[in-house]
């Protein structure tokens, strides 16, 4: 722990997550849909305001959270954490409710997060992952649950097997894990249910 | 102690408690009843639902086990829709509560109380002003818009119940995709009734893998289940489990080549305000066989009688069916 003080979380704590929260709940019935998140924190550097507030909003003392390394490396990340929500953090990705992505473009291959198993799918890990860009077009062709049609979503920098990787978590549905991408304030949710193509 | 009356009620009276509360210093509208949390659960339940309703929406039609609180109301009388809509409400949120279509039985308005009560929000009976519609039993003839949320309240979440008791086994058929049973229970409806008997709760396939109760709705609504651009949540409290289906979603009733789906179909259009293709209701009018048919969608039938439609006995049916005039 660093000597600085720990930055503040929500200032209306019951109010700022029923709204972090409404803004992740649309987000994930509209996969390809970018939503502002309507709360700004000032969170510890390289934690964006976005994922903080996503991590207030839904962690607590029974979702064990993984940070990678370009987070876990800052004291002031797992404090910040620890303090607001009360979230054991853990080592192993697999081990996660939710796990935190600063470095996209080095972070474990999907697999290596909890699917969750066929009779409990649902005890996999949401991944909040940190990008530069968020676009609502070229990159990936979605479709399936929560899209009429067809909708486009781009988000960089990626690792470059991540496309493989996507259809791979899809093709195990229902087992999966599923994808909050973040820039900034602003989030895309990519769930399992999601049919990818480039 | 004196006989309650006019007379000896000391100081003044409290508030109504459906009257709405002034805002709070800072000009926002807080809401809540006095010790309460806004919308009654503590943050820490509404953030364990939250997360079941996310993972919910991820895996469409798969019940997530969630852990159902006590809420003050008994089992049956929708606590798990209860659950969902007090974790998804927001001070801004215009809340419309419908029970078998209508905005007016006793389920619907205890529970539009409660949220007045314990989140202070705006209610509505209107199907176009809602922001989050909880129901029991019925989706609105109005077709919905892809802001709104519909929230229903589900005694038997699990199709499968009545045709296998063992937890265990039904949640290893969901794993297995093994739903041949439902297929022999609609034959044996087949062979014994000549056509699919089964008119409520009909079993429907979302997004091609999990069978899912459709809550009993009549089998009237589930084509419009299908493609709905509102986000539709499934709570049941006793039985714990919170389920989903994302807009634009494939709702497929289940059926055969030869024994297609089909919905109930009325002789006659709504008595009151002539509408046709909607779900109607029995209305027994007096001991000697007189009754009509009205639409079970108690707001949809006001606003075409507003809009001028008359069905052919709006003049002489009795107030009770068509309200004041």
């Amino acid at each position: 722990m660093s000597e600085t003080a720990i930055a503040p979380g929500f200032a209306d704590p019951g109010r700022d997550s029923q709204a972090v929260f409404r803004a992740a709940m649309m987000a994930m019935a509209r996969p390809g849909t970018i939503c502002k998140l309507p709360v700004a924190l000032d969170a510890p550097a390289p934690l964006a305001p976005g994922t903080a507030a996503l991590a207030l909003a839904l962690c607590d003392f029974e979702t064990p959270i993984w940070l990678d390394p370009a987070l876990a490396t800052e004291a002031d990340v797992a404090g910040f954490l620890k303090f607001h929500t009360g979230a054991p953090i853990v080592v192993h990705p697999n081990e996660a409710a939710f796990a935190l992505v600063a470095g996209a473009n080095e972070m474990p291959a999907l697999h290596r997060f909890a699917p969750g198993s066929l009779e409990f799918p649902d005890r996999s890990t949401t991944l909040f992952v940190q990008v530069e860009t968020l676009r609502k077009d070229g990159g990936w062709r979605l479709s399936g649950p929560g899209i009429a049609g067809r909708a486009h979503l781009s988000a960089a920098p990626l690792p470059p097997t991540f496309l493989d990787e996507l259809k791979a978590n899809h093709a195990v549905f229902p087992r999966g894990v599923d994808i909050y991408f973040v820039a900034g304030h602003r989030i895309a949710a990519l769930p399992r249910a999601i049919l990818i193509d480039s | 102690m004196s006989a309650v009356g006019p007379t000896s009620a000391k100081g003044a009276a409290p508030p109504h408690p459906a009257a709405p509360r002034p805002p709070s210093p800072d000009g926002r509208r807080t809401g809540g009843a006095d010790g309460y949390n806004f919308a009654y659960l503590d943050e820490q339940t509404k953030r364990m639902i939250r997360r079941a309703i996310l993972k919910a929406i991820a895996i469409p039609g798969y019940q997530v086990p969630f852990a159902s609180r006590e809420m003050p109301m008994p089992y049956g009388w929708g606590t798990g829709g209860v659950q969902i809509t007090a974790s998804i409400l927001g001070p801004d949120d215009i809340l419309k509560v419908i029970d078998q279509g209508s905005d007016d039985t006793t389920n619907a308005v205890s529970i539009r109380r409660f949220f007045e009560k314990t989140a202070g929000i705006a209610t509505t009976t209107r199907t176009r002003e809602a922001t989050i519609i909880q129901t029991r039993h019925r989706i609105p003839e109005e077709p919905l818009a892809d802001d709104q949320v519909l929230v229903y309240q589900v005694p038997t979440p699990e199709p499968l119940r009545f045709l296998e008791p063992r937890e265990t086994e039904t949640r290893k058929m969901h794993a297995l995709e093994e739903y041949g049973l439902m297929h022999v229970k609609l034959y044996e409806d087949i062979a014994r009734h000549g056509h699919i008997a089964t008119t409520y709760d009909y079993p429907v396939k979302v997004d091609g893998r999990y069978l899912t109760a459709p809550s009993p709705t009549p089998k009237f609504d589930n084509p419009k289940m299908h493609m709905s651009p509102a986000l539709q949540l499934f709570g049941a409290g006793r039985e714990k489990r919170i389920y989903a289906i994302a807009p634009f979603t494939r709702v497929v009733s289940l059926d055969f080549e030869d024994h297609p789906f089909e919905v109930n179909r009325f002789e006659r259009p709504c008595a009151l305000c002539g509408a046709d293709n909607v779900y109607l209701d029995e209305v027994v009018l007096d001991n000697s066989g007189g009754r009509m048919f009205v639409c079970s969608d108690t707001d949809f039938c006001q606003e075409r009688r507003a809009a001028g439609h008359a069905g052919e006995m709006l003049a002489r049916a009795p107030s009770f069916v068509a309200g004041q005039r």
